[in-house]
């Protein structure tokens, strides 16, 4: 097993840590970090849940390997929220909106939905579908997230 | 409805859509699931799985796996049965097939646990679980029901491939056929519903961690802490308050994680021997390939109609796949108890069987029974197409108003308050059908396939005190020195937002703000024995509970204030967590200052009452309650490719009160989205081999915001007759939803033919290739290919369920079965095992049968040849008259016994050890 030694910012603070190479970027965060909001719901890169944002870009966890995150800057849904508690407005639109059950699937339905925002303020409901079409719920048949789609895209309607 | 008429304060939250108490810690990322658990010097479990479905271990290298790093023990059965363990069903009966935790001298379907490998991270033990060796002797298995019934013992030590029975094959040609013989019309059809993964987006999950001696906290993904801890001390043999299990986050069950399985007993067992807490952590190939899975089942229902479409008789053969390890042998008796509430039908009866097969064990998974609705609203539909009957007008000559009660249905299910006719109406004066027939003609002239969906249900919940998990709840509850409230309750969330909805029952009752509420659940040492999420329960038994619990806080500390304040109890408000007395502004106080009082100065309390402001109550409901639905889709079928688009839906559901509408919605729309799966897209399909062939979310087809529309809702409110008139939501969009969805599409598709071809049989996902199958009036699924050896004619009964026992009526005349016998009873709740006592005096037979919970004495009954008849009349769980016809040899005693309404069980007895 090689070890690596890997330098990175995760929600505004930065880590050195030593890592196997076959450690994906959502073990790390989880098992080394205690970033445990970064859930691993099937592990090949299908449901979603994992996701977070990579230098900008919202990206499944299970399939990025931590070495590879070497230099990154990372946001988990840990780091939404402002540092005072305020919540993300995608979280919480999705809270207004009981866009959310059991709550395992929604820290990667959080981050793309605000990554999609940032990319483009003024993203539409069918561009934020769209991204969402790469996430699985088994709960909430979607009608919340949907919902809360609305609400965001009517913020800046 | 009046239930907020109280003298609490004027602020409402029952029926609001209060924002709920969990998001706050799941939007953030610091809930509380058993994957984010550390302990030190915590071990990690990998199971090695039988690649094999049927077949004798010849031998198990662990050599190679040993030495691999990090690898601290590998486990086989042999280890493992240092602790013994009776593995039990939902309802604490011994499972009866011979399950042991890992594979013992033979496997028995694919990802049968062989070994347990546990090492010093979860990466480290999946290196050595791939390097152990199995020799595994292959022997041909058997996949489907059909192989079932021709194939070789499944469990070599049982009589046959039937793992539970219920119903009464006599009943078709002594009082159904000859109804339907007279009836004007007859129809037939046949439903064959898919495998179906659970598939939690949380998979299983556990740790255990030893302590002290014998002592154990569990960490454990389940539907309840207080099952799980209650099933593990049972299991193993335990004292239960030895083991605490914490589940405070879930992600999802859906009736998969109803009770812990192999492998989470295995991991307890496996902590007590190694003395170290051990973590396993399922993962997406295990869950869909190795955790119980769901539903496979194939049902015939034939109804007779007359002219007017009123129902007049039923009989329906109906079996489903028990794999080889079930949760619990089942043959699904509540398919047959609620088939009928909500319609008037004069006569009715059935078979019912569960098939061992060598594939991945049957499990729970949201309405287990919903074949039920899915077979009755298809049937229906299909009568009113081929008679020219509007399909509204077929269920308004049938259905059950609320004036038509209370009525006894039939299997003796009695209905008092239920509303499936009175939600149809408001269905129906919601949705302008008219319009859709108009548009539905317009489009197809375009070439375009419209369809519409109705059906209309009923759905059990609440269920308490007939069956041993299935119990009531109790709620503490006190007002904290400070003034805070804080609740105690032994409910669990999977989603279901419990905290939320009974902070709103106890804000509302009391006169707090929501926000002032805590509400503590999530762990065995938290509150009474509940069985949490199972059976659309909590609302309406917790909440009752919670309802009655506040009352009682609010009546204590309205007697305070009014002692204080030399004023009447009827005289104080309480609001928004301040306590008025009318008329007496300036005497009016905050309820800190009255709980300060309460428990610090208690000599200005009432004489002799205690002091502190806490309240508890334990509610036990009435046994059933019922939520009663309509709901109605648009589709529109592609006749290109055959995909289906869901343009609308309508739910008109009556669950009672309503705490809180968007947890409500929410479970109707969890549940539709499921439905749609099952219908459309989800399907964990077997190889000849017994190889499961959905490994991944590619491959299994989870429902995602593209395939689910907008989901409107009409709710009906009529309030039930528990405290706080709850009714109970969680299951029902899983039951209603698919027949919805299926009289849609078939709707869409009339103009080609029949959905499900000449035959009428219905093979579920209606994936798009099946759907041209009907508009193409071909084999483009390929399904005639290989289809399966002919069934049986549809009216018929298969093969003969019940030991025949005329074929051991030339016993010996001199046989004595005077004195006592180890009587088993396979009833629909797992085997029942007693004493039975028989005297006997020439041909006459008396005697009693004596359980735990009481004796029966029977006299009355006969002796002849070796034959015994007798009846035996109970009242529990339902009054009903046992019918027995045995037949005695020298040292057994086999037959059956008819049980009313239940149908038809197998007896076995055999003289005491
Ligand atoms: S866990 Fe990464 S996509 Fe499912
Ligand atoms: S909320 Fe449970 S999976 Fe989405």
């Amino acid at each position: 097993m090689s070890e690596h030694k890997i330098d990175l910012t995760i929600n505004g603070y930065r880590h050195t840590a030593a890592v196997e190479a076959r450690t994906s970027l959502g073990e790390f965060l989880r098992e080394e970090l205690g970033y445990t909001g970064t859930h691993l719901a099937c592990e090949h890169g299908v449901c979603g849940a994992c996701t977070v944002r990579v230098d900008g870009v919202a990206m499944r966890s299970c399939l990025m390997l931590a070495v590879q995150a070497d230099g990154c800057e990372i946001t988990t849904v840990e780091g939404l929220a402002a540092p005072d508690g305020t919540l993300h407005r995608v979280q919480q639109a999705l809270k207004d909106n009981f866009g959310l059950q059991c709550g395992f699937c929604t820290p990667g339905v959080a981050i793309t939905l605000a990554t999609v925002l940032e990319d483009n303020p003024a993203a539409t409901t069918s561009d934020m579908e769209a991204a969402m079409s790469g996430h699985v719920c088994r709960c909430t048949g979607y009608q919340g997230i949907r919902r809360a789609i609305r609400q965001l895209a009517g913020e800046h309607a | 409805m009046n239930f907020h008429a109280s003298s609490v304060g004027a602020t409402r939250y029952v029926g609001e859509r209060t924002p709920r108490k969990e998001d706050a810690r799941l939007l953030t990322g610091r809930g509380q699931f058993t994957d984010d658990i550390q302990l030190p010097g915590m071990m990690h479990i990998a199971y090695v799985r039988s690649p094999v479905a049927r077949g004798r271990i010849v031998s198990i290298n662990l050599d190679v796996a040993r030495e691999m790093p990090g690898v601290q023990a590998i486990y086989t059965q042999d280890d493992l049965a240092a602790i013994p363990v009776q593995m039990l069903s939902f309802f604490f009966t011994p499972i009866e097939s011979p399950v042991t935790l890992l594979a013992d001298g033979r496997v028995a379907c694919v990802g049968d646990p062989v070994c347990m490998v546990i090492a010093e991270s979860r990466a480290q033990a999946e290196d050595a679980a791939a390097l152990v060796e199995l020799e595994i002797e292959e022997e041909t298995p058997l996949v489907t029901i059909a192989d079932a019934k021709t194939g070789a013992l499944v469990h070599p030590d049982r009589d046959d491939n039937i793992a539970a029975e219920m119903g009464d094959a006599d009943m078709l040609e002594e009082a159904i056929q000859p109804l339907l013989d007279k009836a004007p019309h007859v129809v037939t059809h046949t439903i064959r519903h898919q495998r179906i993964a659970q598939s939690p987006m949380e998979c299983r999950a556990c740790v255990a961690s030893p302590e002290g001696s014998g002592e154990m906290t569990v960490w454990m993904g389940c539907q309840s802490p207080h099952l799980a801890a209650r099933y593990v001390a049972h299991a193993l043999g335990m004292p239960q308050e030895s083991i605490r299990v914490i589940a405070k986050d879930v992600g999802g069950g859906f009736g998969l994680k109803n009770i812990p399985w192999r492998e989470e007993v295995a991991v307890v067992v496996a902590a007590r021997l190694f003395g170290r807490p051990l973590k396993w952590i399922e993962d997406r190939y295990e869950a869909l390939t190795a955790s119980s899975h769901a539903r496979e089942q194939e049902v015939t229902l034939t109804l007779g109609l007359d002219d007017e479409g009123k129902l007049l008789a039923g009989w329906s053969d109906y079996a489903c796949n028990n794999g080889a390890w079930p949760m619990g042998e089942d043959s699904n008796i509540a398919v047959h108890m609620f088939m009928w509430p909500a319609y008037k039908m004069p006569a009715y009866g059935f078979v019912t069987r569960g098939w061992f097969t060598n594939t991945m064990g049957l499990g729970g998974y949201r309405g287990p029974w919903a074949m039920e609705s899915l077979i009755r609203e298809t049937t229906l539909d299909k009568a009113a197409r081929k008679m020219g009957l509007d399909p509204v007008e077929v269920r308004r000559k049938n259905l059950i108003y609320l004036p038509d009660q209370p009525v006894t249905s039939t299997l003796g299910i009695e209905v008092t308050d239920i509303t499936p006719g009175e939600c149809l109406e408001k269905l129906v004066a919601n949705v302008d059908i008219a319009a859709f027939r108009k548009e539905q003609a317009e489009a197809r002239k375009e070439g375009r396939y419209l369809g519409m969906g109705i059906a209309t249900y009923i759905e059990p919940t609440g269920s308490a005190g007939q069956m041993q998990p299935m119990t009531g709840e109790t709620v503490h509850l006190r007002i904290e020195p400070t003034g805070k409230v804080v609740a105690m309750l032994s409910t669990h969330s999977q989603g279901h937002g419990t905290a939320t909805t009974m902070a709103q029952v106890i804000a509302d009752r009391l006169g707090v703000a929501y926000e002032d509420i805590s509400v503590f659940e999530g762990d065995s040492a938290i509150g009474a024995f509940g069985p949490g999420a199972a059976g659309s329960r909590q609302g309406v038994i917790a909440g009752g509970a919670t309802w009655k619990a506040t009352e009682l806080l609010a009546d204590k500390v309205k007697a305070v204030a009014a002692h204080l304040s030399n004023a009447s109890t009827e005289a104080v408000t309480i609001e928004d967590g301040m306590v008025h007395v009318e008329g007496a502004p300036e005497m009016s106080r905050s309820l800190k200052e009255l709980a300060e009082i309460a428990y610090g100065e208690p000599a200005r309390l009432p004489e002799g009452m205690a002091s502190g402001l806490e309240a508890q109550f334990r509610y036990q409901p009435p046994p059933m309650t019922m939520t009663s639905a309509a709901h109605c889709c648009v589709v529109e079928v592609d006749a290109e490719t055959g995909f289906v688009k869901i343009l609308r839906w309508i739910s008109a559901e009556d669950c009672g009160t309503v705490i809180n509408p968007g947890v409500v919605e929410g479970q109707i729309a969890g549940g539709l989205a499921q439905a749609i799966g099952q219908v459309l897209l989800e399907e964990m399909p077997y190889d000849a081999r017994g190889n499961p062939l959905a490994a991944t979310f590619k491959d299994y087809l989870m429902p995602t915001i593209s395939d689910v529309p907008d989901f409107e809702y009409l709710h009906a409110n009529t309030p039930s007759q528990t405290i706080g008139g709850m009714r109970g939501v969680g299951e029902g969009g899983a039951i209603i939803g698919p027949p919805t969805l299926v009289n849609a599409i078939a709707d869409a598709l009339s103009p080609f033919g029949e959905l499900g071809g000449e035959k009428g049989e219905v093979t579920l996902p209606l994936t798009p290739a099946r759907i041209l199958d009907v508009i193409e009036q071909r084999d483009v699924s390929g399904h005639q290919a290989h289809a399966e050896p002919a069934p049986a004619a549809p009216v018929e009964t298969t093969a003969a369920p019940v030991a025949d026992t005329s074929a051991l009526a030339a016993a010996p005349a001199a046989i004595s079965i005077d004195g006592d016998w180890d009587m088993t009873l396979k009833a629909p709740m797992g085997g029942q095992t007693f004493l039975a006592h028989f005297e006997t005096d020439g041909t006459a037979l008396a005697g009693y049968l004596s359980a735990p919970e009481g004796q029966q004495d029977f006299a009355g009954g006969t002796f002849e040849d070796g034959r015994m008849k007798f009846e035996v009349k109970v009242d529990k769980p339902m009054k009903v008259t046992l019918k027995y016809d045995l037949q005695a040899s020298a040292d057994t005693i086999t037959g059956k016994c008819k049980m009313g309404m239940f149908g038809t069980a197998k007896v076995t007895a055999v003289r005491p050890a």
